[in-house]
């Protein structure tokens, strides 16, 4: 664990927005050279690598091609403009609730020049007017530069940032910024560096998953695969309400295990790969939860519909705050993501995937 | 003394208004080698005493520099399925506060546990809540621990600090928590330092105050317990941004603000200003039309009154977790400080007059 521990900390500190993946591409390309066939990075940016199952040679032509998948990039923001006074103007890249941009600290551009976002003085400020939200077109970013001259020295308009956190551990839990999905990636990376699986692996890192699953499509144009799993960290919305009422949608709770979707906001997942995950999960005892119905998706939506259609299935680990600062993670629900998706990589055969029209369990 | 790393380690340093313990033992660390008497009073007060060198016998005048160390924060009202509700403790923009990592000091166990205020999805939120500005209470601290890990370590009133790194940002700006009032903290420091190698007739007591950020009850009794001839407060005031008015905030970098108004002796103001002129200090008069919101409000009252002048320090984003100050003003404020005491006087105080 020593060393995916290190891993997740490079990957969750990298600054990787949606269509700027470079720094993150990089580590998974170096993490995962000579555990695959063949790797290649393609025309988006997505890196692709394939690794051969094992297995005899006359069995090779029963192997099935299943493609794993898991988003590189993270939300964040872009500079559109420099003040005169040498503070950057942003707009958001992927989806971040504006309340959360107040008084952080932030990375902007590749070498993640420090900067805050500040905000009025308590002082300064009537009751009224701390009632209102502040929108992230009103807001500046910081970056200490006192002229235009000097700001442009050090950032340049397009480039991305994000929040600025470092990665730690609370107790049983994980914290950092950008888990959605670099523990994904880091789930993927393991797979690759593991034994030979039963199947073909297929392995797309893929690329703007935020701004509209785009890398995951051609990815799945390319691979042409008889079945998909989108790997990603789930919303656990498992909080105490406000009222004292108990909690009925929690989506999915920390310490529960693996989530397994069947449906969300994009996909009605495949019921023959999300009987084979539930059965793989009970065989092996690995801990899985089911994730709500709801909204929301996956790359999973958009692997669904390429080509003339492939059979999706969706495994995440549950992860509060997404999309803010310092995501949370309980580190044995990952565990038990990896496990169950390796497992049932090795029980996949063409009969769990018959079923696929036949909708019963 | 290295400024920069030392003024992160005292801006880092939890000290939550009346408890203020460890940012008081690291500023003790750093006072006591440049002081002759060092003490800590009832209600936690940290006073410096450096003799000045006057004739053998005779009586020496005094003056206080006044800087509080205490910073705001939050404090446990209620443990809740292993989250914690809070409450402030000082003035807080509760906009700022989701997604913003603090330490919860957990008194049960005695373990500083990592954690962070977050903000629940809508659909626990009560009706209307979900698209607005949170209210406080409806925030909620996670520190990643099992329900019942975190009932057998945090108890209700135990107190949560802000823990964001403090951040180098260009020029020779840093960024942080509680630079309000540790840049003030780190400024005195400096002039204690510039004391050591310059002869001064008066005695200087530097008091690192307590509980400023709720009752500046701190500065009214050390101010009562010590009774100077005058008093210099050293505080932050509010750095110049987009959005702020400009008659009332001043550029972070380009020197420090001397006090003007019913708060502020004008005499004083007056001697602290010539100070700075002659040592080429740059400076702006920063008018205030009443309360000065700083130490020197409780100080002037003290005893019989005590003559107070309050020197501020440019800072942006006050009250938030990324609070900047300029390291070059906060050696201005110093080298002012140590100046002016080393030009005080004989006939200081006959010149003195209210007009």
């Amino acid at each position: 664990m020593g060393s995916d521990f290190e891993l997740l900390r490079q990957l969750s500190e990298a600054v990787a927005v949606s269509g700027d993946e470079g720094a993150v591409r990089k580590i998974v390309l170096a993490e995962i050279e000579g555990h695959a066939d063949e790797i290649q990075v393609d025309a988006v940016g997505n890196v692709l690598a394939r690794k051969t199952g094992r297995g005899r040679r006359r069995a090779r032509t029963a192997r099935l091609k299943a493609m794993v998948a898991a988003h590189m990039d993270e939300v964040g923001f872009m500079v559109m403009g420099i003040g005169g006074d040498g503070t950057l103007i942003v707009e958001a890249v992927g989806s971040v609730d504006e309340r959360q941009w107040l008084g952080k600290p932030v990375w902007v551009g590749a070498n993640k020049t420090p900067g805050v976002i500040g905000a009025k003085p308590v002082h300064l400020m009537d009751a009224a007017e701390s009632e209102k939200v502040v929108k992230l077109d009103a807001l500046r970013v910081d970056i200490g530069a006192s002229s235009l001259e000097t700001a442009k020295s050090q950032v340049k308009i397009g480039d991305r940032g994000t929040f600025a956190s470092s990665f730690t551990s609370l107790g049983p839990t994980i914290r950092g910024k950008a888990l959605d999905d670099r523990l994904g990636c880091v789930t993927l990376i393991e797979l690759l560096r593991g034994e030979p699986l039963a199947v073909d692996l297929y392995a797309a890192f893929t690329v703007q998953e935020e701004v509209g699953l785009r890398g995951a499509q051609v990815a799945a144009y390319a691979f042409d695969p008889d079945a998909a799993f989108a790997l990603d960290v789930v919303p656990a919305n498992d909080l105490p309400g406000s009222d004292g009422e108990e909690n009925v949608t929690y989506n999915t709770r920390l310490g529960a295990g693996a989530a397994i979707y069947v449906a969300d906001g994009r996909t009605l997942h495949s019921r023959p790969l999300v009987n084979h995950l539930i059965k793989t999960a009970e065989a092996a005892g690995i801990p899985y939860q089911l994730r709500q119905p709801g909204g929301g998706s996956t790359d999973a939506a958009a692997i669904q519909l390429a080509r003339e259609g492939i059979p999706v299935a969706a495994v995440s680990t549950p992860g509060r705050y997404l999309h803010t600062a310092f995501a949370l993670v309980n580190l044995e629900d990952w565990r038990n993501t990896v496990r169950l998706v390796r497992e049932a990589l090795n029980t996949l055969s063409l009969a769990s995937l018959k079923m696929h029209f036949e909708n019963r369990r | 003394m290295d400024l920069l790393p030392f003024l992160k380690r005292l801006c880092e340093a939890p000290g939550l208004s009346g408890h203020e313990a460890p940012v008081r033992a690291l500023i003790q660390e750093s006072w006591a080698p440049l002081a002759d008497e060092v003490s800590i009073d009832q209600l936690g007060n940290l006073r410096a005493l450096k003799r000045g060198a006057g004739p053998p016998g005779a009586s020496r005048k005094t003056i206080m520099l006044a800087c509080h160390m205490d910073a705001i924060g939050l404090m446990v009202t209620q443990v809740q399925q292993g989250f914690l509700r809070v409450t402030r403790v000082g003035g807080i923009d509760v906009r700022v506060l989701p997604g913003q990592p603090v330490t919860v000091h957990a008194s049960r166990s005695r373990i500083d546990l990592p954690g962070m205020v977050v903000q629940p999805p809508k659909a626990l939120l009560p009706e209307g809540q979900g698209d607005g500005v949170v209210a406080l209470e409806h925030l909620l601290v996670d520190v990643g621990l099992e329900a019942d890990q975190v009932r057998e370590q945090v108890r209700v009133g135990d107190l949560v600090s802000f823990a964001a790194e403090a951040v180098e940002l260009g020029g020779d700006l840093l960024a942080g928590h509680s630079l309000d009032n540790r840049a003030s903290v780190a400024g005195v420091t400096i002039a204690l330092e510039a004391l050591q190698g310059r002869p001064h007739t008066w005695d200087v007591v530097a008091v690192a105050t307590a509980q400023e950020e709720v009752t500046l009850g701190g500065a009214r009794t050390s101010a009562f317990g010590l009774r100077p001839d005058i008093a210099v407060v050293i505080d932050v005031t509010w750095g110049a941004g987009s959005g702020l008015p400009e008659h009332k905030t001043f550029k972070v970098g380009e020197g420090v603000t001397i006090g003007w108004g019913p708060n502020i002796h004008p005499a004083l103001h007056h001697a602290l200003a010539e100070a700075a002129r002659q040592n080429e200090i740059p400076f702006k008069l920063e008018p205030i039309a009443q309360h000065s919101g700083t130490d020197a409000f409780a100080i002037q009252v003290a005893g019989r009154g005590i003559p107070s002048v309050v020197l501020f320090i440019p800072l942006k984003n006050m009250h938030t977790a990324v609070e900047v100050v300029s390291l070059n003003d906060v050696r201005r404020a110093g080298r002012l400080l140590a100046e002016f005491i080393a030009g005080l006087g004989d006939e200081f105080l006959r010149d003195l007059k209210w007009d």
